[in-house]
């Protein structure tokens, strides 16, 4: 029986291994490895495909919305499915598998990884320093360690960022409800966008000479506790691009509405489930411009003339009704 | 599977094994349902990473060991002192930790050492041109071989066996005047070292550490454990120390390969939970369905004789 399990066991994994190669073409098991041999220029040249990976970090609306509009824009600028091969792997928010997944790709000998969110892209910067990558929805990537200086990127990493315009949020909230003397800034520190987000908030408010009050979160459940704190200590509250929060929006704007506090926002998402107002990044515009950059590294240009792209184009978003039951007036911004 | 992919997955399963090792002297030989694992192995990520980032690569991966004997004398004083369930113990270390480990990386749930020197970028340059892409590969196994044999030799010493014995029959470790609630803490202590000596290295691996890293190792650990003790049931006729080290830093390599296995088989990801839960079950209950089939096949020769 030992002998029959062994075999059988044996025979699974040897299959397994053969199998595997099905998915992506033979193995290229020969060559000594891609990881730290010379740079590689991807070919464009007429008849062999290009092979690219694209690894997420996790389910989530606003990742999916890059991907799908990185994937449309790829095709529109001409490297449609007879040109290109995407092979889509998602993390699942875990470590270990995003390691994995960006290993299965040199080992495949991917001629691009594109990498959605910091974590995805610092796995796939460990697993070679030869392979052109793309990040996109990296809030900070001199933080994250990706590129030494925007403009020019010194290793095999370029991409979009997702910094958001805190300025311009403060701006409308002076203008849409001034003399606002203390912001409660409600975030999941757990989460690097988020605390990249707020150290800029916090430069911002203390150039302004604004006082605030910080109530941090560490899963959902807990928005609706912290949001009761601020209430009576501030005057307005900020939530940066977290997903934790995001979960939770209608509990926090819920509460907000009753203590008749203005909710700004980093995300568009987060105004429609019931903020008041963002200045806010465009993730379809965000995967437009990774398409983009990504063509023209394809297409031969090295990866250290494509400085990152922060993103250009905001749009104000307001949800007119929470402005109705706080009585702020902003049919300037309503379409 | 391409060779980088399983040599990965042995990378990977090499750092993991620790987490196996922990396990078999907490749960196995100190029957404790150690759950601090989750919390020590990212405070061992953050101290190392933090340490790696300032230029002390190799000094990072002592800290991190250090921190995580910390982090098991935590827990061994709530159980032994303060009289609180392991389990619970566990639970509520692991809770502690997550707010220090913030702390730990300086206030960022994300520390990357992309741009800094690693023991693996260290050990790498100083290996000859051929063998640089399997520096990490090396570097892992001489890390991981370092500590199973420092593991099997303690285990052998006068307070090993009595760390061994205090998992066995605790009344009896205090008849023989062994004070049983020290040797508790040397195993919880210990065990948590090798954690978070797992947890520096992984960051060190990947390149950066985050706050996240930790959650579900328990799982992890435990599935490594039980696979490793199957194989090493299979093979090894009388199972002892060495066998069941020897069968966690397998089981360690087996898992992530099969992981690695499943992904270039265009499983879904979100369906690797699912892969493992499987792994695992298949493999606890082995040694049931064996049994079974035994008490059937001699069922079956009892009724042919009876016939005859």
């Amino acid at each position: 029986m030992k002998k029959i399990f062994a075999a059988i066991l044996a025979l699974s994994l040897l299959l397994t291994a053969c199998s595997g190669a099905s998915s992506s073409a033979p193995a290229p098991s020969s060559q000594p490895e891609a990881a730290s041999s010379s740079q590689e220029a991807p070919s464009a040249s007429s008849g062999e495909t290009l092979k690219i990976g694209l690894v997420q970090m996790m389910e989530h609306p606003s990742l999916d919305e890059i991907r799908e509009a990185f994937l449309a824009e790829l095709k529109a600028q001409g490297y449609d499915d007879s040109k290109v091969v995407i092979d889509y792997q998602n993390g699942q928010g875990d470590m270990g598998t995003l390691n994995t997944i960006a290993q299965k790709f040199v080992g495949d000998g991917v001629d691009m990884i594109v990498a959605i969110a910091t974590p995805a892209a610092q796995a796939a910067a460990a697993a070679t320093d030869s392979t052109p990558i793309i990040f996109s929805a990296v809030t900070d990537p001199v933080d994250a360690g990706l590129v030494s200086d925007l403009e020019a990127p010194d290793r095999n990493l370029t991409g979009t960022s997702d910094a958001i315009p805190v300025d311009r949020i403060f701006a409308l909230a002076d203008e849409l409800t001034p003399g606002i003397k203390t912001y409660g800034l409600l975030y999941n520190n757990g989460e690097s966008n988020s605390v990249s987000v707020i150290r800029d908030v916090k430069v911002a408010l203390n150039a302004a000479g604004i006082a605030f009050e910080e109530a941090t979160v560490i899963n959902s459940s807990e928005v609706t506790t912290a949001a009761q704190s601020l209430v009576g200590k501030v005057d307005a509250i900020f939530s940066p691009i977290d997903n934790t929060v995001a979960y939770a929006m209608p509990n926090l704007a819920q509460i907000a509405i009753e203590a008749k506090l203005p909710v700004y926002v980093a995300a568009d998402s987060m105004v429609n489930d019931g903020g008041l107002a963002t200045v806010g990044v465009n993730y379809t515009q965000l995967g437009k411009q990774t398409a983009q950059m990504a063509a023209e590294v394809l297409s031969g240009k090295p990866v250290s003339e494509v400085p990152v792209q922060v993103l250009s184009e905001y749009a104000t978003v307001v949800n007119p009704d929470t402005a109705a039951a706080i009585g702020v007036d902003v049919s300037k911004y309503v379409k | 599977m391409s060779a980088v992919l399983l040599r990965g997955a042995a990378e990977q399963g090499l750092i993991y094994s620790l987490v196996a090792l922990a396990l078999y002297l907490s749960y196995r030989t100190l029957n404790i349902a150690d759950l601090t694992v989750d919390g020590s192995f990212t405070l061992g990520a953050a101290a190392g990473a933090m340490l790696t980032s300032l230029g002390h690569p190799v000094l990072g991966l002592f800290a991190a060991a250090a921190a995580g004997v910390l982090a098991g004398m935590v827990t061994a004083l709530l159980q032994t002192e303060l009289k609180v369930q392991p389990i619970l113990a566990g639970i509520i270390t692991m809770t502690a930790l997550y707010s220090i480990n913030l702390r730990v990386m300086g206030n960022r749930s994300n520390l990357p050492l992309l741009r800094v020197e690693t023991v693996y970028t260290l050990f790498a340059a100083a290996l000859p041109e051929t063998l640089r892409p399997w520096g990490k590969f090396l570097l892992s196994l001489l890390i991981t071989a370092a500590v199973s044999a420092s593991l099997f030799f303690f285990l052998r010493t006068r307070l090993g066996l009595s760390v061994r014995a205090t998992g066995d029959n605790r009344t009896m470790v205090s008849a023989s005047s062994i004070n049983p609630a020290f040797t508790t803490t040397v195993g919880l202590a210990l065990a948590n070292a090798m954690v978070a000596l797992s947890g520096g290295m992984l960051a060190q691996y990947q390149m950066f550490s985050e706050i996240t890293l930790g959650t579900g190792m328990v799982v992890i650990g435990l599935a490594s454990l039980i696979i490793g003790e199957v194989i090493a049931d299979l093979f090894v006729r009388s199972p002892g120390v060495g066998s069941a080290i020897l069968g966690a830093i397998l089981g360690a390599v087996v898992y992530r390969i099969i992981i690695a296995m499943a992904l270039s088989a265009s499983v879904s990801t979100s369906d690797l939970k699912l892969v493992s839960a499987l792994i695992v079950t298949a493999a606890i209950s082995f040694p049931a369905v064996r049994d079974r089939y035994r008490l059937f096949r001699l069922r079956k020769e009892a009724r042919r004789d009876a016939d005859a």
